[in-house]
């Protein structure tokens, strides 16, 4: 299989100077006001409940790409939320009265330590960092999002797994009355997502608490959840509230759905299309600018391997055949 | 005024003016006057020209209906431009798609048209509108006698296909798509009835 190396960087996906400087003002503003460099590790990552809160003691991350990301009104108008409707701008409209606190996490399964948790306790043993990410979407969009987030890894490690804990399994909340969406059909509810554990403890895996250095918005999976950057958008279930380690893999709910089309793995493959549609391009959301220029300015970019994120994670599926495992 | 100079002098402009504004607000709303396009504006406006494509196709189809119920003879001044208008969003759908989201990029193009069958059917759907606009004079009608029914018989398959695209393209929730089908079915269904149980049989 042929791993494409990262594409030059594109003049239009250079930052400019503005934009770079006051996004480092942000994230310098965030480190002192928490003073967690200062403090070290170790010191406690608190989550405000108050909807669009600032986040304190953000660090930034070694992982983040340099591309611009999209403007906070894309990422928060244009989703994939189907508990609060299957059109895109529907979680926007019918998020907005959901509560997301008080939350609680159960962690079960094959691991030491299981039991219900409370958010606050889920994140504040750990540090909060910013990760600007590339978002590759299975309907062949993309956007590069600044999350805020905690690596999986060391959220995992906490629970203590047992050694045949092989994978983990997610679920979203499921509630037809907070979440709207749940009352019809569209999918079999909860919502559920799969990650082998390798993936799970990859250092680019997450899990979001925040966008653009505030509390995460309802429409994009407050309070806590699952970003896996090199996969398909789908895989990073949202609003986050069993977590299972298990011995078999488990089945998502695209994967039951419709098989033929959604798979376990779901990697950003250019090479693999969808049944549907070509998988070997995508449109990358707001670039185009305003207006008419809107509508004929937007050009597709080519899809990198894995999101461009091949570097790093190529080595989790080698011997894999992708175009089987897709 | 008589009721045919109040059709083709009245109700016929305003009928087209409105026929318009689904194009009209694709402009206003890509500035933001009437509402916006979105995040992606491309997909915006490729569904929605698609999704007038199939209304405009169920408001042709539903002339005939009314006008055989209500006895409004008149009504039937109306079809034709409604199935242009119909032909017309179907085409800056297309245009769109080829243009816009396939960038012209013909080996992708190709691969589209066939081996996805949802784009398969969409275009089949297209040559058959076009087959019916560019019969849609009066003289092409006299000229082609018996052969021009045959050729606009071809709507209600278009009807079909139409619905059968829009269906076959969307994700897993297939309320929209149900609608137009059930519009389809009614439409459709009044015909096969209307030409069962009359003794006189119906002209589409």
């Amino acid at each position: 299989m042929l791993i494409r190396k990262p594409a030059d960087i594109k003049p239009s996906e250079i930052t400019s100077k503005d934009a770079y400087f006051s996004r480092r003002e942000i994230l310098r503003t965030g480190v002192y006001a928490g003073g967690s460099l200062l403090a070290g590790p170790g010191l406690a990552a608190t989550l405000p409940e108050a909807r669009g809160a600032k986040l304190s003691g953000i660090v930034p991350s070694e992982f983040s790409t340099d591309e611009e990301p999209n403007p906070y009104i894309d990422i928060t108008t244009y989703n994939n939320f189907w508990e609060f409707g299957t059109g895109k701008s529907d979680p926007f409209r019918n998020a907005q009265d959901f509560e997301p606190r008080p939350w609680s996490i159960t962690v079960s399964g094959e691991a030491e330590v299981t039991g219900t948790f409370d958010l606050e306790d889920f994140v504040k043993p750990h540090t909060l960092e910013e990760r600007i990410y590339r978002l590759r979407c299975v309907e062949a969009w993309s956007m590069v999002i600044p999350w805020v987030g905690i690596p999986l890894a060391s959220i995992i490690k906490q629970f203590k797994p047992l050694s045949n804990a092989k994978y983990l399994r997610f679920e979203t909340l499921h509630d037809p009355e907070r979440m709207p969406g749940q009352r019809g059909r569209s999918l079999r509810w909860p919502y559920v997502e799969g990650l082998t554990m390798a993936e799970a403890m990859h250092p680019l895996t997450i899990f979001a608490v925040g966008l653009y250095g505030e509390v995460l918005p309802n429409q994009n999976g407050a309070p806590i959840r699952l970003i896996v950057p090199w996969k398909y958008g789908f895989k990073s279930i949202k609003s986050i509230v069993n977590i299972e380690f298990t011995e078999r893999q488990p089945r998502g709910s695209w994967q039951r759905a419709q098989p033929q089309e959604y798979g376990f793995y779901a990697n950003v493959n250019p090479n693999v299309d969808h049944p549907r549609w070509s998988q070997a391009r995508e449109r990358r959301i707001g670039s185009a600018g305003d207006g008419l220029q809107s509508i004929f300015g937007a050009k597709k970019q080519e899809t990198l391997m894995f999101n461009g994120y091949g570097e790093q994670v190529a080595h989790l599926y080698e011997g894999l055949d992708l175009r089987k495992n897709y | 005024m008589n009721t045919i100079k109040t059709v083709r002098f009245v109700l016929k402009p305003i009928v087209f003016l409105f026929c318009l504004v689904p194009l009209a607000m694709v402009f206003t709303d890509a500035y933001g006057i009437t509402g916006s396009l979105g995040a992606n504006p491309i997909e915006n406006i490729q569904d929605r020209f698609g999704q007038w494509g199939l209304r405009f196709i169920m408001l042709a189809l539903a002339i005939t209906p009314l006008r055989q119920l209500s006895g409004y003879n008149w009504l039937a001044r109306f079809r034709r431009p409604l199935g242009l208008f119909a032909f017309f969003y179907v085409l800056m759908h297309f245009v769109v798609w080829l243009v816009l989201d396939s960038e012209l990029l013909m080996s992708a193009i190709i691969e589209d048209v066939f081996e996805r069958p949802f784009i398969t059917i969409g275009m089949v759907a297209l040559v058959l509108l076009l087959a019916m606009a560019a019969t849609s004079t009066l003289a092409m009608r006299r000229r082609l006698g018996s052969t021009w029914q045959k050729i606009h018989n071809s709507i209600y398959v278009v009807a079909l296909l139409g619905v059968w695209h829009f269906w076959w393209q969307v994700k897993n929730d297939i309320s929209e798509p149900l609608i137009y089908a059930v519009i389809a079915a009614v439409l459709l269904g009044y015909r096969i009835w209307r030409n069962k149980l009359q003794v006189t049989p119906v002209r589409a």
